[in-house]
C-alpha cells in the first residue's frame, strides 16, 4: 500500500525519526494531504464557491506511560522538529499513567476497491457550477428556487508508527444536496453521494428535490401525536447516526452510557445494522485513523446487540484487538462506526406506503439532538416533504411536526424494510439504508410551516 | 506576510477581480482532558494558511492554501477568479458591496495570564483536582475535567485599501459529572462555557469547589422525580437561558439565513425583512437583545470583522420589538442599512459568513434573579442545558436541561430529572415577565457554533442574568 508518495507522508517519516531520536519509546503519525472544493447554490443562483489546499502532520508521542500528541500543518523540517519536541514535552509534562497505551502493530491490510475515482479528483468549478445549474434548472420547471451543495474532495491519508505500521489510501468523495423550496412555503430534498462524481446524475437529483416540493405544496397542518410512519432513506440515516453517537461505540459501553449489551434485544427481527467499510456500497476505507484494518463489525443482528467497534485503547481495556475504528489522536470520544449500513428488506416503497393504515413519510429530520442518550431518546424536527397517508393511499402533504422519540423504540416498531438501499451522507459519515415502515413514532410539537 | 497578501491581491485584481480580499491566519490551540483519575488526553496544534476572496463578473470565488509562497499566493488568486467566473454562469443578481470606511489598525484580547505560558504540569493538576472531587463522590461513575485554548492570528488586507492585523485569545473548561443507574444516565457539568481571556478566567472558574456542588446533585438526579407533563411557569437559570438566546434569537436574526443562502443546510429564518419595518413584535416589553462585538471577555468580541467592518453594539430586539440583524456587506445594503460586521470565518480556509458576535439579553433592574423565584409561587427552575432542536425557521424549538427545581411558594425545592421544555419562539418570549438584574449576568462563550458548507465552528457570546416565562410546554414526550 505504499505506491501513493506524498508530501505530507515524506514530512511523516522525518517526525517519526524526530520523536524516535527525542527519546519516543513509540510514536505514531497521522498524515493527511488533500484537495476539497465545494460549489454552494441558493435562490436559484451560485452565491458561495470556494476551493482549498492543506496538508497535516499530528504526531502521538508516547514515552512510558505518557502521551503527548501535536499536529501541524507547516512540512518544513523547523516546524517538524518543533512538532516533535512540543509532544514530547506535553508527554513528559503529565503524571505517570496506570494505564499504558500500545500502538498497533503491523497487520495485513487489504486495499479495499474503489476507494477514489479519477474523475472526483479532476472536478473544476466549472463542472461544479453545470451540476447546479442542472438542479436550478429542475427547480425552474415547475416553478421553485433550487438551493443546495456540490462538493467534491480528494484526500491523501496514511499512518506510520515506530513498530512498523505503514499505510496510505487515496480517498475521494463527492456529494450534492438539493433542497428546492417555493413561495407556499412547499419543500423537497434530495441528495446523492459518490467516490466517482460522474456516478451523480445532477439533474436527477434536482428533479427528486423539485417533484418533491411540487407535492409538498398546500401543506396542511395536522395534530402531532403517535402516527405510524415511513421514513425515507434519508431520516433513516438519522436513526443509524444517532446511535452510532450514543450507543455503538466500546468507550460508550465501557464508561455504561450506552444502551448496547451483547444479546439485549433492542429492535424487531428486521433490523440488522453492520459496519463494513469493505463494501463499495458505502465509501469504502481499509484503515482507521490508526492504521489498523477495518473490520466489518455487526452492531445489532436480527434485533439483537451483537457487538461495538473498538479502537487500539478501548480494545486493549476490553482484552481483544481493534476493530479498526479509532479516530485521530488527542481522541476522547473512543471509537466509531464510520460506514455503517442497515440490511435491505423486501417491501418495495410501494408497499411501505401501502401498509400505513394512517401515519406519516418522512422524507427527512432537522437538528436532531438526543434528550436522553442512554435511552436514545431524540428530539427534532421533520424537514423538506412530510406527507400523510391513509389506507395505503398518500392524501396529501401537512406541516412539519417535531417528534419526540426513543430511537431503539422506533427499531423495535420497524414493521417493514425496503429492498432499496441509498448511499445517503450523513453528518459524521456515509450511511447506507433501505427505507423503513415503523408501527409508531410520537411526534410532540407542531410548526407553523 | 504583507507581501504574501499584497501578491494575492495583486494578482486576483490584474486576473479582474473587482474587488479581493486576503486573510492570513495563523492558529495556535492546545487542549487537555482528564477522566477517571487520569490524563484522557493532552494536543497541541498549529495550523496556517491564507484565504483569498473575489468578486469577479458580480459573482463570488474563494480558494485557500497552507503553502505561504509567492507563487502559491498566485495561483491561488488565480484560483478565486476561476471559481468567481463559474459562479457567475449560475448568476440572477450581481453582488454590491455597502460603502465602508478604510479599515486600519490591530486589535488583542486582553488576558492577565497567558494560558500558552502556564505549563502543562499545572494545568493538568488544577484539571485533576476537580476530577478527583468528582469522583470521590459516592455513586459518580465517572468524572471528567477539560480545557483548551486557542490563540488566532489574523491578518486582512483588501483591494479597498483596508489594512487590520488582530490577535484572538480564547480559553475553554469544563467538568462533568455521571452517575448511572441501570438505563438512568445523569450529568452534571460546569460551567459550560469560554471566554476571550488568559489563564485567570480557567482559574477563577474555581472548578474544584463546583465539582463538589454538581457530583451529588447527579447522584441525587438518578432518583428524583421525572418531569411531568403540563403548562408551567419555568424560571431559566442564565446556564440555560443563553443557549435560548443563542437559537431562538441569535441564529435567525443572521441576515444571510434570512435571504436563504443557508436554506440547504441549517435552514432559514421566521423573522423575514417585512417584520423589521412592521415593528414585529419579537417579545414582551422586557426583552431587549444586543449584538455587542466589543463586550469585554465575550467570543464574540473583535477589532474588525472579515470584511475590515468595525467591531459594533446594536439592538435585535429592542423593548420586544424586532430592530435589526446580523449582517455583511452585501446583505446590509438590500434592507437599506451598513453592515453590523459580523462576518468571520473559521480559519484561513474558510469563507467569512455572517455569525453571532456577543448575543445578550440585556438585564433589567427591578428584580434580582432570587426575587423572580420568590415571586414564582408555583413553577420549575431550570438549568444547565443537556439538548437543543429548533426547526428549519428557528420557530419550534425544544430544550433539554440537566437539572430543574421545583418552585413553591416562592421557594427553591426539590430535583426534578430529565426536564424538557418547548414552544414557538415569540410566543415564549411574548411569555418573558420577568428579567432579572445585573447581580446574575453572566457572560457565556460558546465554542461550538456550527454553520456552512463546507462546516464552520465559531466562537460567540451570550450574556443572560436568568428569565421568567409563563404558560410553558414542560415534561415532552414518553418517558
Amino acid at each position: 500500500m505504499t505506491e501513493i508518495r506524498t508530501e505530507a507522508q515524506a514530512a511523516a517519516r522525518k517526525v517519526i525519526a524526530f520523536a524516535t531520536a527525542a527519546g519516543a519509546t513509540q510514536a505514531e503519525v497521522l498524515f493527511s494531504e488533500g484537495d476539497s472544493a465545494l460549489t454552494r447554490f441558493a435562490n436559484s443562483e451560485i452565491h458561495q464557491n470556494v476551493a482549498q489546499h492543506d496538508a497535516q502532520v499530528s504526531l502521538r508521542f508516547i514515552d512510558g506511560r505518557r502521551v503527548g500528541c501535536a499536529a501541524t500543518n507547516r512540512l518544513d523540517d523547523e516546524a517538524l522538529l518543533r512538532l516533535a519536541d512540543r509532544a514530547a514535552r506535553i508527554a513528559r509534562l503529565q503524571p505517570e499513567q496506570e494505564e499504558a497505551l500500545d500502538l498497533p502493530e503491523p497487520a495485513p491490510i487489504r486495499p479495499v476497491a474503489g476507494a477514489s475515482s479519477q474523475a472526483t479528483r479532476e472536478a473544476s468549478p466549472e463542472s461544479r457550477a453545470a451540476a447546479a445549474r442542472e438542479v436550478i434548472a429542475a427547480a425552474d420547471a415547475i416553478g421553485v428556487m433550487a438551493y443546495g451543495s456540490f462538493n467534491t474532495s480528494v484526500e491523501r491519508v496514511g499512518v506510520l508508527n515506530s513498530r512498523g505500521v505503514d499505510v496510505i489510501e487515496e480517498r475521494t468523495s463527492a456529494e450534492l444536496i438539493a433542497v428546492a423550496m417555493g413561495g407556499d412555503r412547499e419543500a423537497g430534498y434530495a441528495s446523492a453521494a459518490a467516490i466517482d462524481v460522474s456516478d451523480i446524475d445532477a439533474a436527477a437529483v434536482g428533479r427528486e428535490a423539485a417533484a418533491r416540493a411540487r407535492d409538498s405544496r398546500g401543506a396542511v397542518a395536522i395534530e402531532p401525536g403517535d402516527y405510524q410512519v415511513v421514513l425515507e432513506p434519508y431520516a433513516v440515516a438519522d436513526l443509524l447516526e444517532t446511535l452510532g453517537y450514543v450507543g455503538f461505540s466500546a468507550l460508550a459501553v465501557q464508561e455504561e452510557r450506552s444502551f448496547h449489551e451483547p444479546g439485549r434485544v433492542v429492535g424487531s427481527e428486521l433490523v440488522t445494522i453492520v459496519d463494513d467499510a469493505a463494501d463499495p456500497a458505502g465509501l469504502p476505507a481499509s484503515f482507521d485513523y490508526e492504521g489498523v484494518a477495518k473490520e466489518r463489525v455487526v452492531l445489532i443482528e436480527r434485533g439483537v446487540c451483537r457487538d461495538v467497534v473498538y479502537d487500539a485503547q478501548t480494545a486493549k481495556r476490553a482484552g481483544r484487538r481493534s476493530t479498526g475504528h479509532g479516530l485521530p489522536a488527542p481522541n476522547t470520544f473512543g471509537p466509531f462506526p464510520l460506514n455503517m449500513q442497515m440490511a435491505p428488506g423486501e417491501a418495495t416503497h410501494e408497499e411501505l406506503i401501502r401498509g400505513v393504515d394512517r401515519g406519516l413519510i418522512v422524507t427527512r429530520f432537522h437538528y436532531t439532538n438526543p434528550v436522553h442518550p442512554k435511552l436514545a431518546i431524540v428530539t427534532g424536527m421533520t424537514r423538506d416533504g412530510l406527507f400523510l397517508v391513509e389506507h395505503g393511499e398518500v392524501v396529501g402533504p401537512v406541516r412539519n411536526l417535531r417528534f419526540t422519540q426513543s430511537y431503539l423504540d422506533a427499531l423495535a416498531g420497524v414493521e417493514a424494510v425496503g429492498r432499496d438501499r441509498f448511499r445517503v451522507s450523513g453528518d459524521y459519515s456515509p450511511v447506507v439504508v433501505p427505507a423503513v415502515r415503523i408501527s409508531t413514532f410520537t411526534f410532540t410539537g407542531a410548526t407553523e410551516h | 506576510m504583507q507581501d504574501l497578501s499584497q501578491r494575492a491581491l495583486d494578482t486576483a485584481v490584474q486576473r479582474g477581480a473587482t474587488y479581493a480580499d486576503v486573510r492570513v491566519v495563523r492558529r495556535s490551540e492546545e487542549s487537555i482532558s482528564v477522566k477517571s483519575g487520569r490524563v484522557d488526553a493532552v494536543g497541541s496544534g498549529e495550523t496556517e494558511g491564507f484565504g483569498v476572496r473575489v468578486i469577479v463578473d458580480g459573482a463570488w470565488g474563494f480558494a485557500a492554501s497552507s503553502v505561504m509562497t509567492a507563487p502559491e499566493a498566485d495561483r491561488v488568486a488565480a484560483q478565486a477568479v476561476r471559481i468567481a467566473r463559474a459562479s457567475a454562469t449560475a448568476r440572477r443578481r450581481a453582488v454590491v458591496l455597502d460603502d465602508h470606511q478604510r479599515a486600519e489598525g490591530t486589535y488583542r484580547t486582553p488576558y492577565a495570564v497567558d494560558p500558552f505560558t502556564v505549563s502543562v504540569e499545572d494545568k493538568v493538576a488544577l484539571l485533576l483536582e476537580a476530577e478527583r472531587t468528582i469522583a470521590s463522590t459516592e455513586g459518580i461513575a465517572f468524572g471528567e475535567a477539560s480545557y483548551s485554548a486557542q490563540r488566532e492570528w489574523k491578518s486582512f488586507a483588501a483591494s479597498d485599501g483596508s489594512a487590520t492585523d488582530q490577535e484572538f485569545t480564547h480559553v475553554v473548561a469544563s467538568i462533568e459529572a455521571n452517575a448511572v443507574d441501570g438505563d438512568e444516565l445523569q450529568r452534571r457539568s460546569y460551567p459550560d462555557s469560554g471566554q476571550a481571556a488568559g489563564w485567570e478566567w480557567v482559574v477563577g472558574l474555581d472548578l474544584a469547589g463546583n465539582a463538589a456542588r454538581i457530583a451529588p446533585e447527579a447522584v441525587a438526579l438518578l432518583s428524583a422525580p421525572q418531569c411531568q407533563p403540563g403548562r408551567r411557569t419555568i424560571v431559566l437559570d442564565p446556564s440555560q437561558l443563553y443557549m435560548q438566546v443563542h437559537e431562538s434569537c441569535g441564529h435567525p436574526s443572521e441576515l444571510d439565513r434570512v435571504f436563504g443562502t443557508e436554506a440547504s443546510y441549517a435552514g432559514t429564518s421566521f423573522l423575514t425583512t417585512d417584520k423589521l419595518a412592521d415593528g414585529f413584535r419579537y417579545g414582551s416589553d422586557l426583552v431587549t437583545i444586543m449584538a455587542d462585538a466589543t463586550s469585554p471577555g465575550g467570543m464574540g468580541t473583535f477589532g474588525w470583522d472579515d470584511e475590515g467592518v468595525t467591531a459594533q453594539r446594536a439592538p435585535l430586539v429592542q423593548d420586544g420589538i424586532l430592530a435589526g440583524y446580523l449582517s455583511s456587506r452585501e446583505t446590509a445594503p438590500r434592507i437599506g442599512r451598513q453592515s453590523s460586521g459580523a462576518m468571520r470565518a473559521d480559519g484561513w480556509d474558510r469563507i467569512p459568513l455572517i455569525r453571532m458576535t456577543n448575543i445578550n439579553l440585556l438585564p433589567r433592574d427591578g428584580m434580582t434573579l432570587a426575587d423572580i423565584v420568590a415571586d414564582t409561587d408555583d413553577g420549575l427552575y431550570l438549568a444547565s442545558n443537556r439538548s437543543w432542536s429548533i426547526d428549519d425557521r428557528r420557530l419550534n424549538f425544544q430544550f433539554a436541561t440537566e437539572v430543574g427545581y421545583e418552585i413553591k411558594g416562592g421557594k427553591l425545592g426539590g430535583l426534578i430529572k430529565n426536564p424538557t421544555y418547548t414552544g414557538i419562539t415569540y410566543e415564549f418570549w411574548r411569555s418573558c415577565d420577568a428579567v432579572a438584574d445585573d447581580s446574575s449576568y453572566v457572560l457565556f462563550g460558546t465554542p461550538n457554533c456550527g454553520k456552512g458548507e463546507p462546516g464552520q465552528v465559531g466562537h460567540v457570546g451570550h450574556g443572560a442574568s436568568g428569565a421568567r416565562f409563563q404558560d410553558v410546554q414542560v415534561g415532552v414526550g414518553k418517558w
